[in-house]
């Protein structure tokens, strides 16, 4: 490790040489990829003003997001996902400063007036929450909801938007959705409430669906159904899907792609496999190691110690070392430039530069790797 | 239904010991024994008489467990299922329709007094889901971890005055100690920490008095991952260097199946199914608890493609068992493993 202090001025340069959609840090999707780019964010960074200090909640975060995937934003509070996603419909309030580039179909978001901004948060782009109550008026039959946002953004008539309604509501699932068109959010559970939330957001639909924690404050067989339906809906109509989410399992179970957030910064990302069973970023070891699966063995749950830093007061260097086990000497001075690890697949840690000591991961960790030798030799042998 | 549940209560009391040995012999070193167990929000009786409240479904209807001492029981079911009223009667928060609780032999469903109820509450603590809605905002941490030593005077009074204050002082920085704060945390007010920090005051608070046993009603469910690990981690310290005995609360499924010794498995206010952690996870019996487990996704995708997904039908599992309604009593398939079905 001293190496590569001592040495600290190639160090940028030896991030820079890191190949391919590495290079650029950008969370790009998979090589050879033909699925039109409908999101593309480069160097995003949202300050907020608050108190007299500057929270740095996004710092630096570039994306791509095809038709028809749905990529993943994993990290604990504060990480800056849900702020990386309001950014994308500037969602954000008066206190925060956004930089750098988003855009939708090519078009630059941070650049589009009012009017253009209204077109695009209806008609393009959705967004789900944790709680459905966030989306819903309590004092209007849902029904009504749904038709409003139908006539808003399309030109068709009372009955027909009235049809196309309770469609939607047979689509994602409410039965007797004639009935029930008619009446008010608290008429129905919390589950249904997220299918009605999702029927609203699809009235128009959207090429693009931000579902931040959709399914956290439901129950599992409740979660389960809507992260069906939301992938029944990819599949009829292509829309691409950002998931919000702190549940790996869920990430496991929907995402096709992954990116790990830290203290506002992507640390690592790639393909769900790769990030299971190839992670190369200590927080993402640390991540899967605080989560148990159905195997895990008494006493061998690893949390990562500490706390996430102060936005506010982000440390020099790696602002994950105070909190990273293999952090390096390099890690206190100097911020982790990406490196690749396949056209896919790339993770901010030093650990990965050439000169870096090797290191033994967890042991929870070796065996994802194990998993990922069987399955490079199921494909070799394909 | 009321002669199912007859049945029900019966096999309860006397067969089902529901529990860590066989239900033929006693529970080797129980601690807490729960029999009959029954609440119906707005019986309106304080809980003293039997069941009331005709049409009313009962939130916990006649559920009967054991836990031994130092063992680790998960609760789990969806929400509503009546986990949580189960542990709010135990600790006494919410009133007992009908059904008793045993703790150490005793039986403090019955118990009135002041004096009593205080000295179960030595006994009997919890820590809940949201550390910060059950901390005093307007309390320093020191404040909110004595209150329990206050309140039973357990800095011994002989030396009065300022010894005391000095005893008190250092039982604070003992306990901020032992759930991993620091002393200087004691002046400090809940607002200024993190969740996962609350959450650690709220376990030092339930420790201060040194109970034996402590229900916890969903202690993670709001933290993060990374920090959710570190509390699981912390309670079952906590258990081995104090011999606690837990009953532990939960909707997450895995972090249940990590921290049990056993589970039982609730459904609309029933217990369906309980047996050894990985036995329940392992080879569940109830069709209730299978839908249960397939609907729980893992860190691990090529299990998540693999993954089929059970509903559970309960009109055609009542249909299966012949006219009985659901009211199965629970019948040991396995040693120590039951489950509610035909």
């Amino acid at each position: 490790m001293s190496e590569i202090t001592e040495d600290s001025g190639n160090v940028v340069e030896t991030g820079g040489i890191a190949s391919g959609a590495a290079a650029s840090g950008t969370a790009a999707s998979a090589g050879g990829d033909e699925r039109p780019v409908r999101v593309s964010v480069r160097d995003l960074h949202v300050t907020f003003r608050k108190d007299n200090l500057d929270v740095h909640a996004v710092r630096g975060v570039s994306f791509d997001l095809r038709a028809g995937e749905t990529l993943a934003l994993v990290g604990e509070s504060g990480s800056g996902k849900s702020v990386t996603c309001r950014s994308l419909m500037r969602l954000l309030p008066r206190n925060a400063r956004l930089d750098g580039d988003v855009r939708f179909d090519g078009r630059d978001v941070l650049a589009l007036d009012r009017k253009a901004l209204r077109d695009l948060r209806g008609n393009r782009i959705a967004m789900i929450f944790q709680d459905p109550m966030t989306s819903l008026d309590p004092t209007m039959i849902i029904g009504r909801q749904i038709t409003e946002t139908i006539r808003l953004h399309t030109s068709v008539g009372r009955r027909e938007a009235r049809e196309r309604a309770i469609r939607l509501l047979d689509q994602v699932g409410i039965s007797d959705a004639a009935r029930r068109f008619h009446q008010y959010p608290h008429e129905f559970s919390g589950g249904q409430r997220q299918r009605i939330v999702i029927a609203i957001a699809l009235a128009c639909h959207p090429d693009v669906l931000i579902a931040d924690e959709p399914t956290t404050a439901l129950d599992v067989t409740m979660q389960a159904q809507i992260l069906d339906l939301l992938a029944d809906i990819q599949r009829d109509t292509g829309t691409a899907i950002i998931l919000v989410t702190h549940d790996l399992g869920v990430v496991a179970k929907a995402a096709d792609r992954v990116a790990v957030m830290y203290a506002g910064r992507i640390v690592e990302y790639g393909t769900a496999d790769e990030i299971f069973y190839n992670p190369r970023h200590p927080y993402t070891w640390g991540l899967l190691g605080s989560t148990p699966t159905l195997d895990t063995e008494r006493g061998r749950l690893r949390p990562i110690p500490g706390v996430p830093p102060n936005l506010a007061a982000i440390p020099a260097g790696d602002a994950f070392a105070p909190r990273n086990a293999y952090a390096l000497a390099v890690d206190e001075r100097y911020e982790p430039p990406f490196f690749a690890v396949s056209p896919t697949h790339a993770a901010a840690t030093w650990l990965l530069d050439p000169r870096a000591p090797q290191v033994e991961p967890p042991a929870e960790i070796r065996w994802r790797w194990r998993i990922w030798h069987e399955l490079q030799h199921l494909e070799g042998a394909a | 239904m009321s002669g199912t549940n007859e049945i029900v209560g019966t096999t309860v009391g006397t067969t089902v010991g529901v529990a860590v040995g066989r239900h033929d012999e006693p529970a080797r070193d129980e601690l807490l024994r729960v029999e009959g167990l029954t609440h119906v929000y707005g019986d309106g009786r304080n809980g003293r008489v039997g069941r009331d409240g005709r049409g009313a479904t009962p939130a916990v209807d006649h559920i009967s467990f054991s836990i031994a001492r130092g063992e680790t029981l998960g609760l789990v079911g969806e929400s509503g299922c009546g986990k949580s009223t189960t542990g709010r009667m135990i600790v006494k928060l919410l009133s007992i329709t009908s059904g008793r609780v045993l703790f150490d032999g005793r039986d403090i469903s019955g118990i009135r007094r002041r004096a009593d109820v205080a000295a179960f509450r030595r006994q009997v603590q919890m820590i809940f889901q949201d550390p910060y809605a059950s901390l005093d905002p307007h309390a320093t941490v020191r404040d909110i971890i004595a209150e329990g030593i206050d309140n039973f005077h357990l800095v011994s009074s002989g030396r009065g005055g300022r010894g005391a204050r000095a005893e008190r002082a250092e039982r604070v920085a003992e306990l901020l100690d032992m759930v991993g704060l620091r002393p200087e945390h004691a002046d400090r007010y809940p607002h200024e920490f993190s969740g996962g920090q609350r959450q650690r005051i709220g376990i030092a608070r339930a420790l201060a008095v040194d109970p034996s046993f402590v229900v916890c009603d969903e202690p993670i469910s709001a933290l993060d991952v990374s920090i959710q690990a570190q509390i699981v981690n912390l309670l079952q310290d906590l258990q081995r260097r104090r011999g606690l005995t837990y009953l532990f609360i939960a909707h997450d499924l895995s972090m249940v199946r990590y921290i049990s010794d056993r589970i039982a498995v609730m459904w609309k206010g029933r217990i369906v199914e309980t047996g050894p952690a990985d036995e329940v996870y392992g080879n569940p019996l109830h069709p209730y608890t299978r839908s249960l487990i397939s609907a729980v996704p893992e860190p691990d995708p090529r299990a998540e493609r693999a993954r089929r997904r059970v509903e559970f039908d309960a009109e055609a599992f009542a249909a299966g068992l012949g006219g009985g309604g659901l009211a199965v009593p629970l019948r040991e398939v396995d040693p120590g493993h039951w489950a509610a079905i035909a």
